[in-house]
């Protein structure tokens, strides 16, 4: 039998980081094979290789036996290579039926009715005629997934899908891949999280540096072997350590409202939340659930129109009508979901970026800019991270998700901020990075610094935070010790059962009667209620 | 399999940042040349007329250095507020609010011989042309309303108002109905440059607001925080640099010099409000601005070859024939040559097989 794919001695080089060297990789038909790799081991070049989007300096690609040269995505989406991108590719200004009808052919009103038929039979719930603006960037992976199935691919790509997704919409994401998978369609899974692959993948082909290091049936593998094939070395496990909290409060949230101007935003109602000097404290959700709101009130991106209600203090000081770069003078430290366009500027340099929120620490002087300060600071914060770059001269936007991650967690930690404040902070950065990144959150937290995590990964708020919170349609839950609850409990906490359970410090007041209507949730799978 | 195609670089190429405007002029030069051949002209002699014969007078670079001065001006502003996307493309009517209100001081002032009436005259000046672009800005941080179209529209409401005053209450009353102000006062002039030529002090202007400039967008934060709000608004916005703030500059830095430049025109060679007061400048200098590479040494030579193109077009209408409309399109040729050119300074052509690196974001999002 002829493999579906088929890559002999692939190499591709480029003049700055990444590389593909003589790389070997079979796929058959209806298997789902998984690429593992660190950041930066070349896997994502591999896949652009494969849709089209470069083309390899040596070796050959076959395709249902056939040698093809893959022109560009169009030509492979032509020959039935679908592709999900790590960073979305969709118009926020279009709805989810204009944005599929610009790849699939069809009339509105009748790609809306497929839309709805694929997203019922495979689970993917989807209004055709909402604005991509207004969706949470699962959800906007749920539309770049039908928009592949529309176009009945007999490849899938898939580049780091989970790393946008919580636990429950990770299960859900499998039955949609496994269902395709048992129509015949192969899907190339991209991930460096293990124990996904070993509950997904039929195959795994291990990269590390460019090269293929091994290829393994995940399910004979252990988390640790697969690791070492990996990274070449064990996982760092971090270690967390007591909190040693004086209590100051370093960050103050108080019964904060606040209506989004944007109408489909979600509302923060009677969001309070504290967070002392050398304590980290998560909030955990699924997102879409009002923490991009909430992040921006904290940040100073947004500020609470006349019809808002409540307090944001940092360090006892009043923030609520203060910018963001003020709330930086008062110690104040964020890092925002979005890397590009929000967090870094891709046409700039990493120097330029250090920039953006350092030039109050000795990065200018009588408003101008000072050059060399600027480019120590870039080497050190690149150095200091493992940032791998082409130096303080490259261009933000030509760093992988993850290296450009990392590059700015260390611009925002070498702050050395009272408060820091993260949103995602490890999405799609590979596990070495993400423990390195846990890892100096708690020693930060050490040294007596608040830390809030936003994070839909839930083992990772697990894993460095003393205490949590939960957020469910624009409510934050009162907060739990880590150490006193379960995964389980914040999981069915995460699709707003908290609402209606009995409460624990009296602190908080929620409306027990909205809560029935509430626990719906439209992103979730139902999971079995358990009181808490 | 030799199919060429765009490719990204991971870095823009500064080789290909200097060389593009190099080729976007040689490229019109070859263009022109097919012009003038169908026109039945020596391309040789017209090329000789029109780039060489107005630098081998004193008067002819005189002119040149004439016309430089307010495209050197207005072309620096422009580039800030071109730095960060903030589009104006309405000096001209800037320009004419300058030339309009500090005529107007002048003419208050006829007979005065205060050395301070020049001065008054560019600060007055100054200020109608901000204030001519900060309409533009009021209607965009309030009302979201697109500056392209307002300053565009504005430059046109500009030129009425300047037909309406100059045949109406500037007008000359011994000009025997002539639709034109009175002469302006001794005072009220810039003071000649160099002798046989029309050139004057106002070129100073000019080279000060080029250092200005230099400083503003290579040196200074501000410069920095307005860049940012161009290149990435929500990075702007997470930094903390407001965004209106970034349109309110851009377009008052680029009013100002445009206003500023309609003084010079009006205290230089013109000497008097009339119906024609700028061949052009305020949309000129749009494409002396991306010609320099937003840069404000390269709108320097920008500025000067596009004066060249200016004085050249006159003389070689008189020596050599060639219809006076050539100028026009010397320019349009050139701004449509220079941004197709301008790809390659972020892109490489590259046979289809072999490609430099760049996961670039904007790589994937091109082709979705």
């Amino acid at each position: 039998m002829t493999e579906l794919l088929s890559l002999r001695g692939i190499s591709k080089v480029y003049p700055s980081v990444v590389a593909n060297d003589n790389v070997n990789l079979d796929i058959d038909e209806g298997e789902i094979h998984a690429i593992l790799g660190e950041n930066g081991a070349g896997k994502s070049t591999l896949m652009k290789l494969i849709y089209g989007v470069s083309q390899p300096d040596n070796g050959t690609i076959q395709w249902r036996g056939q040698t093809v040269t893959i022109k560009n995505p169009a030509h492979a989406r032509s020959l039935g290579i679908g592709m999900v991108f790590q960073h979305f590719s969709l118009f926020e200004t279009l709805t989810v039926a204009e944005n599929i009808s610009l790849a699939v052919n069809g009339s509105i009103a009748s790609l809306s009715k497929r839309i709805t038929d694929v997203a019922d039979s495979f689970g993917l719930p989807i209004a055709p005629d909402t604005m991509v603006h207004s969706l949470s960037v699962g959800e906007r992976q749920r539309v770049e997934i039908v928009r592949c199935i529309l176009q009945e691919p007999r490849l899938l790509i898939m580049d780091e899908p989970t790393s946008v997704l919580p636990p429950q919409g990770v299960d859900l994401l499998f039955a949609t891949l496994r269902k395709l998978a048992q129509g015949g369609c192969s899907i190339l899974y991209i991930s460096h999280k293990l124990e996904e692959i070993r509950s997904l993948c039929d195959n795994a082909t291990v990269l590390r540096d460019g090269k293929v290091v091994a290829t393994v049936t995940p399910t004979e593998e252990t988390t640790q072997s697969l690791a070492r094939l990996m990274i070449g070395r064990d996982i760092p496990v971090t270690r967390q350590q007591t909190a040693s909290s004086d209590g100051r409060v370093m960050l103050d949230v108080n019964q904060l409202s606040h209506t989004p101007e944007d109408p489909f935003g979600t509302s923060i109602s009677d969001a309070s939340l504290s967070v002392a000097a050398g304590e980290i404290v998560g909030i955990a959700g699924i997102s879409g659930n009002g923490q991009n709101e909430l992040m921006r009130l904290i940040s100073g991106e947004s500020l609470l129109h006349s019809s808002g209600s409540g307090t944001v203090s940092i360090n006892g000081s009043k923030v609520n009508r203060l910018s963001p770069e003020q709330r930086r003078q008062l110690g104040f430290a964020f890092v925002p979901e979005e890397r590009i366009g929000r967090g870094a500027v891709p046409d700039l340099s990493l120097g330029f970026n250090s920039l953006l929120t350092s030039h109050n620490a000795g990065l200018t002087r009588f408003g101008f800019i000072r050059f060399a300060a600027m480019a120590e600071r870039a080497q050190q914060c690149i150095k200091d991270n493992d940032v791998r770059c082409g130096g303080d001269n490259a261009l933000a936007g030509s760093l992988s998700g993850g290296n450009l991650q990392k590059f700015i967690v260390g611009r925002e930690m070498a702050l050395a901020p009272q408060v820091l404040v993260l949103s995602q902070p490890t999405w799609g950065v590979d596990v070495g990075a993400a423990a390195d990144i846990r890892q100096a959150l708690i020693e930060l937290r050490n040294k007596g610094t608040a830390i809030l995590l936003v994070s839909e990964e839930i083992e990772e708020l697990f894993e460095v935070c003393d205490r949590l919170h939960v957020i469910y349609e624009g409510k934050l839950s009162e907060s739990l010790r880590t150490a006193e609850t379960n995964v389980q409990q914040v999981g069915q906490w995460m699709s707003g059962q908290f609402l209606s359970s009995p409460r624990a410090d009296g602190l908080q007041h929620f409306d027990n009667q909205k809560a029935a209507g509430d626990s719906q949730s439209p992103a979730q799978s139902p999971s079995p209620r358990i009181a808490p | 399999m030799s199919a060429l195609r765009l490719v990204l670089r991971t870095q823009p190429s500064l080789r290909a940042q200097l060389l593009v405007p190099l080729v976007a002029v040689l490229l019109t030069l070859f263009a022109g040349s097919i012009m003038f051949t169908l026109l039945g002209k020596s391309p040789l002699a017209a090329f000789y007329a029109f780039f060489i014969e107005p630098l081998t007078t004193r008067y002819g670079i005189g002119e040149v250095l004439l016309k430089t001065g307010p495209l050197l001006l207005i072309a620096q502003g422009l580039a800030i507020g071109f730095r960060a996307r903030v589009w104006n493309i309405g000096a001209e009517g800037q320009l004419l609010l300058g030339a309009i209100a500090s005529g107007a001081l002048a003419l208050q002032f006829e007979m005065s011989d205060s050395k301070w009436v020049l001065p008054a005259m560019i600060v007055v000046g100054t200020l109608a042309g901000a204030f001519w672009a900060g309409i533009a800005a009021l209607l965009r941080t309030r009302y979201n309303a697109n500056e392209i179209l307002v300053t565009f529209m504005l430059s046109s409401i500009a030129l009425q108002l300047l037909y309406y005053l100059v045949t109406g209450p500037l007008r000359d009353p011994m000009g025997m109905s002539f639709p034109q102000s009175a002469m302006f006062g001794d005072a009220a002039l810039f003071s000649p440059l160099l002798d046989g030529t029309r050139v004057n002090t106002s070129l100073f202007l000019s080279f000060i607001a080029t250092a200005c400039a230099w400083v503003f967008v290579q040196r200074s934060l501000p410069g920095y925080k307005l860049l940012v709000s161009g290149l990435a608004p929500g990075a702007a916005r997470y930094a903390g640099f407001a965004e209106n703030r970034a349109v309110w500059m851009g377009l008052l830095i680029g009013g100002a010099a445009a206003g500023m430049a309609g003084v010079a025109e009006v205290a230089g060679p013109l000497g008097l409000l009339q119906r024609n007061i700028s061949p052009g400048y305020g949309f000129a200098a749009i494409i002396v601005a991306f010609l320099g590479g937003l840069h404000p040494i390269g709108i320097v030579f920008a500025a000067l070859f596009m004066a060249l193109i200016y004085v050249g077009g006159d003389m070689s209408l008189v020596s050599v024939g060639i219809p006076n409309a050539s100028t026009t399109i010397f320019q349009g040729m050139l701004l449509v040559f220079y941004l197709a050119c301008y790809v390659f300074v972020n892109y490489r052509l590259k046979r289809s097989g072999a490609e430099p690196a760049a996961s670039r974001s904007t790589e994937v999002a091109t082709d979705a």
